[in-house]
């Protein structure tokens, strides 16, 4: 950002105004995930209208529902654990904030580019079940604890397959870095044509499969979403949050949801690279987020076009498909990459 | 990352101190709280802070390892295991063994004299030059990492990964009862 504007920052002026776009940028992606697909594409998807009434065809809907919660009691349960019932909801919330911190939005549009950035993001991720499991137990509800049991299975299950599945890219690429993932999509070609790069979905479309199946898991997303089944454990560890701390569940969910739906445009689909702009211009910081935002809304539409069409798996075809077939998969898929990197 | 150039790194020891009495505070706390989850809670500090440290040593990728093995992996399954077998809320008492506290003591005292001793009698008064000042002078960005653990050190392990695979593959056998 000091490159494109021309001026020098101080550490700490760069820092607040990274901490500044960071606590408007999360909520806001929650928002819109939660509006365009949640509220619409669901409703259109099951032929009913959805909220019509809150502004333009119901489009501030979630924005009331927000305010809502603001307003409501904040009610803690007489025997639960006060402390690490109140703390819960934030470390899943922290946990999806430092996701954000790695995913770039164009050559000099990133909170902080690591050396290690796609690692950082896998290692912070996975720590919002921590979170979940302090939420199931400290609610002091049966239900909510066979919630929390089933999250952390469930995310211990689809962690391995989601770190395996970065593995190809990461060892097609070279590099950790989210940035040089991005640069060697956009500077890569196939079979010597460079006018679209080389998306790495092209390559790794295996990775992408198994990658998308371990996040819609990691979400707690229908097909998978047995940790909060309402039918089941209604609502699991929810279910004894109200008011702003089920806000901030709600919220960790769909900014997590378009975190990853990020992290999958930056893997699979060239992240802020567009065909046609050269990636070292300063255009490319112009368009670059543009181009990121269309190609997280695919990813996300992906995302929600599964969890409103699949019905909810057992608990054990859940266990046998990251086991046997995701984990299995994504171990072929390193396999190959890696004899395809070293003997070409 | 790049250490301050001056010899002190003012800044640097004062975040040291600050993490280590974090981590020394929730070490105490794993072991005098009276509730296992609490255990497990402290537990998470104390490895978020060696993992903290760790950064400040310049030292990323062991950082992230730390934070994605112990906090996101280990942890997780302490946690697992406590909720599905015993998950009390409040106090619980049978916590404590009493009887057993001088001997811990005296296996604490022995373990710090031992480890003082050792570091005193081999260091002495030796000051440490830094091999550099950024990541990839000091030897530590993951290529290095990499290319030190698969090519220097192979063998070792390699051998760990075996012996790893032992322990797993034995504790399931012990564990199954068919």
């Amino acid at each position: 950002m000091p490159m494109l504007l021309a001026i020098e920052l101080a550490y700490w002026q760069e820092t607040a105004i990274k901490v500044a776009v960071m606590a408007v940028l999360v909520p806001t992606t929650a928002l819109i995930l939660g509006i365009v697909f949640l509220f619409k594409m669901m409703s259109w998807m099951q032929s009913r209208m959805g909220p019509q009434e809150a502004g333009p065809r119901g489009l501030l809907q979630l924005l009331a529902d927000g305010v809502k919660f603001l307003q409501k009691e904040d009610i803690i349960p007489d025997a639960a654990d006060r402390f690490v019932f109140k703390a819960a909801p934030i470390v899943v919330l922290v946990s999806t904030f430092l996701t954000y911190v790695v995913v770039p939005a164009g050559p000099d549009l990133v909170i902080e580019n690591l050396p290690t950035g796609i690692f950082f993001a896998m290692a912070v991720s996975s720590l919002s079940v921590i979170g979940v499991l302090m939420a199931g137990w400290a609610s002091s509800n049966k239900y909510a604890l066979m919630g929390g049991l089933r999250a952390a299975g469930q995310l211990i299950a689809y962690e391995l397959p989601l770190v395996l599945a970065v593995t190809g890219v990461v060892i097609q690429v070279g590099s950790l870095s989210m940035q040089d993932i991005v640069w060697a999509q956009a500077t890569g070609e196939i079979f010597g044509w460079g006018g679209i790069g080389l998306p790495l979905i092209l390559t790794q479309i295996l990775a992408f499969f198994v990658f998308m199946a371990a996040v819609q898991a990691e979400l707690a997303q229908p097909p998978f979403d047995m940790p909060i089944a309402e039918t089941e454990v209604v609502g699991g560890y929810h279910i004894e949050y109200t008011g702003f701390r089920f806000l901030f569940f709600f919220l960790g969910e769909f900014a997590t949801a378009f975190a990853f739906a990020a992290i999958a445009a930056t893997l699979f689909l060239g992240g802020w690279y567009v065909p046609g702009i050269p990636p070292d211009s300063v255009w490319a910081n112009v368009v670059g987020p543009i181009a990121l935002f269309v190609k997280i809304m695919f990813v996300s539409f992906l995302i929600f076009w599964f969890r409103f069409t699949y019905p909810r798996f057992r608990e054990d075809q859940l266990q046998t498909f990251a086991w046997k077939y995701l984990i299995p998969l994504s171990l072929v898929n390193i396999t190959v990459t890696g004899i395809v990197v070293v003997a070409f | 990352m790049i250490l301050a150039d001056s010899g002190l790194m003012v800044a640097q020891n004062i975040g040291f101190a600050v993490i280590a009495f974090m981590i020394v505070g929730a070490a105490i706390r794993v072991v005098t709280t009276d509730n296992v989850m609490h255990a497990a809670l402290y537990l998470v500090m104390v490895l978020a802070g060696v993992a903290a440290q760790y950064i400040l040593l310049a030292a990323e990728f062991i950082a992230i390892v730390q934070v994605i093995v112990y906090i996101g992996a280990i942890v997780v399954l302490f946690l697992f295991g406590i909720m599905l077998t015993e998950a009390k809320l409040g106090k619980s008492d049978d916590l404590d063994n009493k009887p057993m506290r001088p001997v811990a003591i005296a296996v604490a005292v022995a373990l710090l004299g031992l480890l003082a001793y050792s570091l005193v009698d081999y260091y002495g008064d030796d000051q440490l030059a830094l091999a550099g000042q950024t990541t990839a002078e000091l030897g530590q960005t993951t290529a290095q990492v990499a290319d030190s653990v698969f090519i220097t050190y192979l063998i070792p392990f390699e051998v760990v990964g075996v012996l790893l695979l032992v322990a797993l593959t034995g504790a399931i056998v012990l564990a199954r009862r068919d």
